[in-house]
């Protein structure tokens, strides 16, 4: 005869009570896990999905997914003539805070080397890759922006050509992918009045240099755009990235690229790495913090409701040793109705955050692993909790049934 | 030798003594208190409030050992003292029923898993402890009601359903604690004669504490406590001679 099932059928309404209460506890601390893996998931996919050997980035920078990182454009052309190389492309990223339709918008926008690139690589969900050099735009569902749908950025109009899925960045932010280019456009993109000023201060500039009084002509070229200024470089790139050809060393092609003073060299995996100890470290362990504490918190509520439950039993468990029922059969009662309460907690844990964590904003990745591992801190956490219990129905005396 | 002497011994105590305390808060309890119940003998023993019933019947019931003295069950040595001849919990299982005043059943158990569980923990399959739990059952009038939790069954059915666990292990003594003061005296005086005839019929010794003098024709010996002393009753003592 199961005494724990008997206990439980007789109790059943507040035992499904107590329940549901352990199993949302338990689906917070699956959330947390859920978050954390999505927050690694997200930092590492575009690192993984690009599909680049090596990363060419401004030297003593971590990369431009940790930190700003400006490498020059005709960087891409040292790196061709590094044997060994098959392609080396442009890549520049950086994150925008938009208005549409009254609500911010951020978007981390990712410029593709056309047209060696043009987002083949990218999983799409619908739509096509980039077809031309400029205004058009492959975006992630995140974002909302349909399929056709034209957004406004700077002073150009780009036109949604495909979507995507998954694609966020280490923030969580939905990528909108368009040629660097068309990058660039968007992130030096300056209002016409600030163009204006700009030239007018550099004219003033110039008539109180030396160079403008003695050569007048130079002046004519402060009204032109920066960008066609022969002094100034073009607008520069987050990264090279680099790919090497198959049968190439890997190694020796780094070790090439490292000796420039200009650049740091990283292989996929150390960008992989840079990503997840640099950005991601933080929230990455405190959400693991927070998740020991909520554990914690579980195992203390569970030994709390375990030894309540233990308590109301007292005298049952006393004439139970009055007729003869050995320790095993009351530890069995007790130990049986921690982990059925652990098992059923971790069921309603996982059909409740199975139907909402698709509703939280950032991703919340349930892996099997992950799974399998709370089952067993579950499972874990019931044992130890129902010590309590135990401890104080051990020392029930077969007296107490006679009182 | 009396006809009672003639049958074998269901249990026997010599000279159990229990004192709390030590020094200046010692307290006898119970004072050299030697009682013979034989197989199929019904006994009650009387005693107002604090005349250490309670304290002989936890020693006699293997609970609470006394300070000294001798607990014999059918012949066999189970209690010198503290010190333990046997496993007691085990021994108990196997040799006594137990029957309270009020709360004797496992609130989440029906009737008959109350009786089933008493031998399931003897070592009976599910079925056979069935099997006999519904028999007792039906042996004690209740077997209606097997399905019904405590709650669901009146006083007088609750310590049938108890009689029945109590019978369950075919025990060598039944120990009753009081078992008709939440009965009034027509359903107390049914379940006297209740114990009477399990006794006679299964050849086991029924010890019952009991304040209820208005069932005492029922009993066949009866024992008296006062202040820890225990002797025959008056009229037993005066029948005896």
């Amino acid at each position: 005869m199961n005494l724990a099932f008997k206990d439980i059928r007789h109790n059943l309404g507040r035992f499904a009570l107590t329940t549901v209460g352990v199993g949302m506890l338990l689906m917070i601390v699956m959330g947390m896990g859920g978050i954390y893996r999505g927050i690694v998931e997200d930092a590492t996919l575009l690192v993984d999905n690009v599909g680049s050997d090596l990363w060419l980035v401004q030297r003593n920078t971590r990369g431009p997914f940790a930190e700003i990182s400006r490498v020059p454009s005709n960087l891409v052309h040292r790196a061709y003539a590094v044997p060994g190389v098959v392609s080396a492309r442009e890549f520049v990223y950086h994150t925008i805070q938009r208005e549409q339709d009254g609500k911010p918008l951020r978007i981390a926008v990712l410029g593709l080397s056309w047209p060696i690139d043009k987002g083949q690589w990218i999983p799409l969900t619908g739509g096509r890759s980039l077809g031309q050099n400029h205004f058009e735009m492959v975006a992630d569902q995140s974002l909302g922006l349909a399929l056709g749908e034209t957004i406004d950025l700077g002073k150009e109009s780009y036109t949604i050509v495909g979507t995507t899925k998954s694609m966020l960045s280490a923030g969580g932010d939905g990528i909108a992918f368009v040629t660097v280019t068309d990058a660039q456009q968007i992130q030096f993109d300056t209002p016409g009045e600030a163009v204006r000023l700009e030239r007018a201060s550099r004219l003033a500039r110039g008539e109180q240099s030396d160079l403008g009084n003695l050569q007048p002509a130079i002046l004519d070229n402060t009204n032109k755009p920066a960008s066609q200024l022969p002094a100034i470089a073009r607008p520069q790139m987050s990264a090279v990235l680099v790919s090497v050809s198959p049968g190439a060393d890997l190694a020796k092609v780094k070790e090439a690229m490292s000796g420039w003073g200009d650049v740091s060299v990283y292989t996929q995996s150390q960008q992989r790495d840079l990503l997840l100890k640099g950005t991601v470290d933080r929230a990455r362990r405190q959400i693991g913090l927070f998740r020991v504490l909520l554990t914690l918190i579980a195992a203390i509520i569970m030994a709390l409701i375990l030894y309540t439950l233990t308590l109301d039993k007292i005298h049952s468990i006393a004439l139970l040793k009055l007729i003869g029922a050995p320790n095993r059969v009351i530890l069995g009662l007790i130990l049986q109705q921690a982990l059925m309460l652990g098992v059923a907690g971790f069921g309603i844990a996982y059909l409740v955050g199975g139907k909402l964590f698709p509703m939280f904003p950032r991703r919340v990745i349930l892996t099997q692993t992950d799974l399998f591992q709370l089952a067993l801190i579950v499972v874990g956490i019931s044992v130890v909790s129902s010590l309590l219990g135990i401890w104080k129905a051990m020392k029930v005396t077969p007296n107490e049934a006679l009182s | 030798m009396s006809d009672r002497d003639s049958r074998s011994l269901a249990i026997e105590t010599r000279g159990l003594t229990k004192i709390y305390g030590s020094g200046n808060t010692e307290i006898v309890a119970m004072k050299d208190a030697s009682m013979k119940v034989h197989r199929g003998e019904v006994v009650a023993l009387l005693g107002p409030s604090g005349s250490g019933k309670s304290t002989f019947l936890t020693a006699v019931g293997l609970i609470n050992p006394p300070t000294s003295g001798q607990v014999w069950i059918r012949d066999q040595l189970v209690l010198e003292g503290e010190i333990s001849y046997t496993n007691l919990r085990s021994f108990r299982r196997q040799h006594i029923g137990f029957v309270f005043q009020k709360s004797n059943l496992i609130p989440f158990l029906t009737a008959i898993e109350n009786v089933q569980i008493a031998l399931e923990l003897n070592g009976a399959t599910s079925r056979q402890a069935r099997r006999r739990a519904l028999h007792l059952l039906d042996e004690l009038g209740v077997e209606d009601r097997a399905s019904n939790l405590p709650s669901m069954l009146s006083g007088g059915q609750q310590q049938r359903v108890a009689v029945a666990r109590a019978l369950a292990n075919h025990p060598s003594v039944i120990l009753a604690d009081e078992p008709t003061a939440a009965l009034d005296g027509h359903r107390g005086r049914q379940v006297m004669e209740l114990f009477a005839k399990v006794a006679h019929e299964h050849g086991t010794g029924v010890i019952v504490v009991t304040h209820d003098h208005r069932a005492l024709d029922v009993f066949d010996t009866t024992y008296e406590m006062e202040d820890g002393l225990m002797g025959l009753s008056s009229s037993e003592a005066t029948s005896v001679t």
